[in-house]
């Protein structure tokens, strides 16, 4: 019995170390683009990846063929998206000291155009994955895609709507 | 500029800076993970304990008091001497 499950232990280890050498680079990247830091100056995003990666590690046994990937990524996508809401109260303002690509975003167009286009997940589970309907990923994303390309067109997003609505 | 241009433009802008990877986080990762699954084993056996205890009081319980047998009339007095 004790056997077995350290064999079990080992054998998860081993998996679990092989899975995080071919897909951290990729999800550290997603989680640096979430958080719109620096590439070389991430905490926020190393720990989410960290707590993203731990979730997935004590599912590992019960995964049964479901892709790890997918678990860490929604994991890493809810926790961000929780974390958001818990700190701003909720979606809608920036950071005060991003300086990453994304950083003219807020954290939901953020969150959406790396589902979306970064990790090429498909409109309806990333709707299910944010409870939100579907044509409002769809808007949200086309509105994100033109601010990112166009960042002039819209120069400060964060204090439009603010002050509105104090309650 | 259609929009396969423009998702193909905002993916490229997205892709420019790749971060470095820290090398203690596949361990970090696992540390955490294992905390994690100690906790669960730890909750589910405090729970599989209280489920037990509760069976083995409410079996003494009923064996004690056998709560499905009538209780004795308190208004109608026994008939003797009929």
């Amino acid at each position: 019995m004790r056997d077995r499950q350290v064999s079990r232990g080992a054998r998860r280890a081993r998996e679990f170390e092989a899975f995080v050498a071919g897909a951290a680079g990729r999800l550290l990247h997603a989680a640096t683009l979430l958080t719109a830091e620096a590439p070389n100056a991430n905490p926020r995003a190393r720990r989410l990846l960290t707590l993203a990666l731990a979730h997935t590690y004590a599912r590992w046994d019960g995964l049964h063929g479901e892709d790890p990937y997918d678990c860490a990524r929604q994991y890493l996508a809810t926790r961000f998206a929780r974390a958001t809401w818990h700190r701003y109260g909720a979606f809608g303002r920036t950071r005060p000291d991003p300086d990453g690509p994304l950083a003219a975003l807020t954290p939901q167009e953020r969150l959406i155009l790396v589902l979306r286009l970064y990790e090429g997940v498909a409109e309806e589970q990333a709707a299910a994955l944010l409870g939100l309907p579907r044509e409002r990923v769809h808007t949200i994303c086309d509105r994100a895609t033109a601010t990112l390309l166009h960042p002039a067109s819209r120069p400060t997003p964060r204090s439009a709507g603010r002050e509105v609505a104090p309650s | 500029m259609n929009r396969a241009e423009r998702e193909a433009a905002a993916r490229q802008i997205m892709e420019r800076t790749p971060a470095p990877v820290p090398p203690d986080l596949c361990a970090q990762a696992v540390r955490r993970g294992e905390r994690l699954l100690r906790r669960r084993q730890l909750v589910r056996r405090v729970l599989w304990l209280l489920a037990c205890a509760a069976v083995v009081a409410f079996s003494v319980w009923a064996a004690r008091v056998h709560p499905w047998t009538e209780p004795p009339s308190q208004t109608t007095p026994p008939i003797t001497g009929w």
